[in-house]
């Protein structure tokens, strides 16, 4: 049970790793991202991008910058125009 | 023929030319290694870009009220080309092979009886295309500013062409800009940027997608990011392209100033013998007539 998560910004791909659960930061309201997630696209605001490696772990943030978050069959994809660290 | 002092004098001169046409080439030669990589780091993010592009403008298209980036001014009179130059010289061909390919156009698009004007991104293409349009330049980025032009730069070029053509200063704007092959061969290529043509290849969407905001919230700004993106991808192509025209262009370079430095000093060698034996018969002839 896990969830591919890419993280892809102009310059590089930052991430590509499978992870339990990603929580992004939409432009209407945080959502959480698990495997099977039914298909969906949202903007992204300023802020950090949750990861769970596993679940019930601690989370790892990553701050983002614009872009856009697509959930389809093959994962989960944010595509930031800026990201930190 | 030229005296010894004279040759002696080239000889030097060329050396010196080649030993700075070598160092050109090998700071190239490491500069298109990073520049290349760069190139290949940048690809996901556009092809992920136009996927989603793709699975978007398909469900959008043939709406009529569609966002203006996409559908266009109604009219296709005024044309912008966008000419991606380098910066800097000493790179072969490469400029004059960009700017020969945006007169073509502007000449195709003149005879179809548009109306053309530059903007120039970069230093090298703005005196020939002054010489032939001196009033077609609507404007220009100056990137020599920045060692490696990136994504700021392309937002900066995207922002403005947006705010041009939201203005109404064009109806149709094209990207001229070279693409990188491999060291030996650039080629320019033209493609439009605005409007964003719609994708050819429509992705069957088998399944609902939700959006949020609304499809129309997102594309309307997914297509200046795809624009920006377009500019980004142009804009590493010319910093790849630049070092490797520059490598080869140089290579070249030096290898004929090698040639050169060859022939010259033969012709060195052969007149100093020259000059001995001469010497040598004067001596011996004078020595006959004791």
């Amino acid at each position: 049970m896990s969830l591919h998560f890419e993280l892809v910004t102009p310059a590089r791909l930052v991430r590509s790793e499978e992870v339990h659960m990603v929580v992004v930061p939409g432009t209407d309201g945080e959502f959480g991202v698990l495997e099977g997630h039914a298909p969906f696209m949202s903007t992204v605001k300023d802020g950090s991008i949750k990861v769970y490696k596993s679940a019930g772990s601690a989370p790892e943030e990553i701050k983002v910058q614009g872009g856009f978050a697509e959930v389809g069959a093959n994962g989960l994809t944010v595509l930031a125009e800026h990201v930190e660290g | 023929m030229a005296s010894l002092k004279e040759l002696k004098g080239r000889i030097n001169s060329v050396k010196s030319t080649q030993k700075i046409t070598k160092a050109k080439q090998m700071v190239a030669a490491a500069k298109l290694r990073k520049a290349q990589a760069a190139a290949e780091a940048a690809r996901p993010y556009a092809s992920r870009l136009a996927e989603v592009m793709g699975s978007l403008a398909a469900k959008v298209a043939g709406q009529d009220n569609g966002p203006l980036l996409m559908r266009g001014t109604g009219s296709d009179q005024r044309h912008l080309l966008v000419v991606v130059n380098t910066d800097k010289g000493l790179c072969g061909g490469l400029n004059s092979n960009l700017v020969k390919e945006a007169k073509l156009q502007a000449r195709a698009l003149e005879a179809a009886g548009k109306t053309v004007t530059f903007y120039l991104v970069g230093k090298k293409g703005r005196a020939p295309i002054r010489r032939d349009y001196p009033n077609g330049i609507a404007a220009g980025y100056d990137t020599s500013n920045v060692r490696t032009p990136g994504f700021d730069e392309a937002a900066a070029i995207a922002r403005e062409l947006i705010a041009m053509f939201e203005a109404g200063k064009f109806d149709v704007a094209h990207l001229v800009a070279p693409v990188f092959k491999n060291a030996l061969t650039q080629q320019p290529v033209t493609t439009q940027i605005i409007p964003v043509p719609a994708p050819t290849s429509t992705v069957a969407v088998d399944s609902v997608v939700e959006y949020e905001p609304g499809e129309e919230e997102i594309l309307e700004e997914l297509l200046p990011r795809y624009v920006t993106t377009q500019l980004f991808g142009a804009l590493l192509e010319r910093e790849a392209s630049e070092q490797g025209a520059s490598m080869t262009a140089m290579d070249n370079a030096t290898r004929n100033a090698g040639e050169l430095i060859n022939k010259l000093t033969i012709q060195y060698n052969r007149s100093r013998q020259a000059a001995i034996t001469t010497e040598l018969i004067e001596i011996i002839a004078g020595a006959e007539a004791l």
